[in-house]
């Protein structure tokens, strides 16, 4: 019963999209409407119950002193701050009007840090890439290659430097070549094989061939 | 006064991120927590008025129940104020979902969690079915049926043809397609470089932004 209903929900909600596609008529065209409000409203649910869980763990690493105790301390003052914020002090539904005190925080304190945790990555990645790329094989001279010259055409002194070359010839129309050709030839294999690697998957999970989900093997 | 305030407070969250690339230290700890909860909190609230509030409480007509004015009379107000059945009502399975979900906190009747679960993952799978289908499988392989009358229309054709090919497992990679299966690695090898290298730009545009946050917004250096 633990394992059968579940696999029954996961083909009956996977079949009724599939079929919706080809058939876009009642009752299926309703079904998915109806289904597509069900999936927000448990996928809400999924992340208050991930967002719940931090706070479980970073409350317990509280309550037991744990390493770093109380770093879990300001983790959980800084989603007290912007949840009371944004359910008392924004206007409800409005809570993301510019201004209100959920605007605030938002603005100056998660974009701030957001962006700049983003922009570290900037030197991990340069970091890795000293270390990582090594010119021993042709694929790993094109890989250098490919990243090279995408990189120095994006900036500015890419077309200083193959100034002396006529317009239309420069290292920046290297670069939207490389972008605009193989990179495109690449990216639609990937692609492609990406597409038939889920559409596979997604008929395992929906026959009920993959139970991984119902906990079993 | 409130601005340079935002913007003290700012640059602080930024420099204390920024103070990892010296070492570990307790100002980027602190930063990184405020981070993640934060980010927590926002996504906490920001699914409830999203989704929750609309989808699940407006429809069912608990916002009304609890004393709301500017919202319309949802399914509990039509069944049990006018007797009249309403498809809205149906939203109450997704709400016992959503329950569902949130029981695996509790871990002896944590089980519970695997019908939501099962919802999410048919969705998807449905959902992933047909959009896969239609947007990465046809959509792609239709815009590479071109005329071999430019050379780069035939690099377009040979490179997605053998970076296919390179995908395609059940057959040996030995002799002509074997050989289609290397120059398709050539062209994955291109992809994968221009990738690296377009995402590399992104993060140094992002850091850029902060440094002008910095010496121009904040300390007023840069004009």
């Amino acid at each position: 019963m633990r394992r059968q209903i579940p696999l029954l929900l996961t083909a009956i909600v996977g079949f009724v999209y599939i079929i919706q596609f080809f058939i876009p008529h009642r009752p299926f065209n309703i079904f998915e409407h109806l289904f597509t409000d069900w999936f927000l409203i448990i996928a809400a649910c999924a992340i208050w119950l991930g967002v719940l869980n931090l706070l479980k763990l970073s409350l317990e690493k509280v309550y037991k002193r744990g390493k770093d105790w109380p770093y879990s301390v300001v983790t959980v003052a800084g989603f007290l701050l912007i949840t009371i914020a944004g359910f008392f002090f924004s206007g409800g539904r409005q809570f993301q009007n510019p201004g209100t005190p959920f605007d605030y925080i938002y603005v100056n304190i998660f974009t701030p840090l957001s962006a700049t945790m983003f922009a570290l990555l900037a030197f991990f990645v340069a970091s890795a890439s000293y270390r990582a790329f090594r010119a021993r094989t042709r694929e790993a001279t094109l890989l250098l290659l490919a990243g090279f010259f995408v990189m120095l055409g994006r900036v500015p002194v890419g077309d200083l430097i193959t100034q002396w070359l006529p317009v239309g010839y420069r290292l920046s129309n290297l670069t939207d070549w490389i972008m605009n050709v193989p990179q495109t030839a690449g990216q639609r294999a990937i692609m492609i094989g990406i597409a038939l690697g889920i559409m596979s998957t997604s008929l395992r999970v929906i026959l009920g061939i993959e139970r991984t989900i119902t906990g079993g093997e | 006064m409130d601005s340079v305030f935002s913007n003290t407070l700012a640059a602080i969250l930024t420099i204390g991120i920024i103070s990892f690339l010296y070492k570990d230290n307790p100002l980027y700890k602190f930063c990184e927590s405020l981070f993640i909860g934060v980010s927590a909190g926002y996504w906490f609230v920001q699914q409830y008025y999203a989704n929750l509030l609309p989808k699940l409480f407006d429809n069912l007509g608990i916002t009304r129940l609890l004393g709301a004015e500017n919202v319309a009379d949802g399914a509990l107000q039509n069944l049990f104020v006018r007797g009249q059945w309403d498809e809205n009502l149906l939203y109450l399975i997704a709400g016992i979902l959503g329950v569902m979900m949130l029981l695996r906190l509790v871990p002896q009747i944590g089980w519970m969690s695997r019908w939501p679960m099962a919802f999410i993952v048919g969705s998807i799978a449905g959902l992933y079915f047909i959009t896969y289908f239609q947007s990465n499988a046809m959509r792609q392989m239709q815009n590479t049926i071109l005329p071999l009358n430019s050379f780069n229309n035939l690099v377009l054709i040979v490179g997605t043809v053998t970076g296919i090919i390179y995908f395609y497992f059940s057959k040996e990679h030995k002799g002509a397609f074997g050989g289609a299966a290397r120059v398709g690695i050539y062209f994955l090898m291109v992809t994968f470089g221009a990738s690296f290298g377009y995402t590399v730009m992104s993060r140094m545009s992002l850091l850029i932004g902060r440094l002008d946050f910095l010496f121009g917004t904040w300390l007023g250096l840069v004009k």
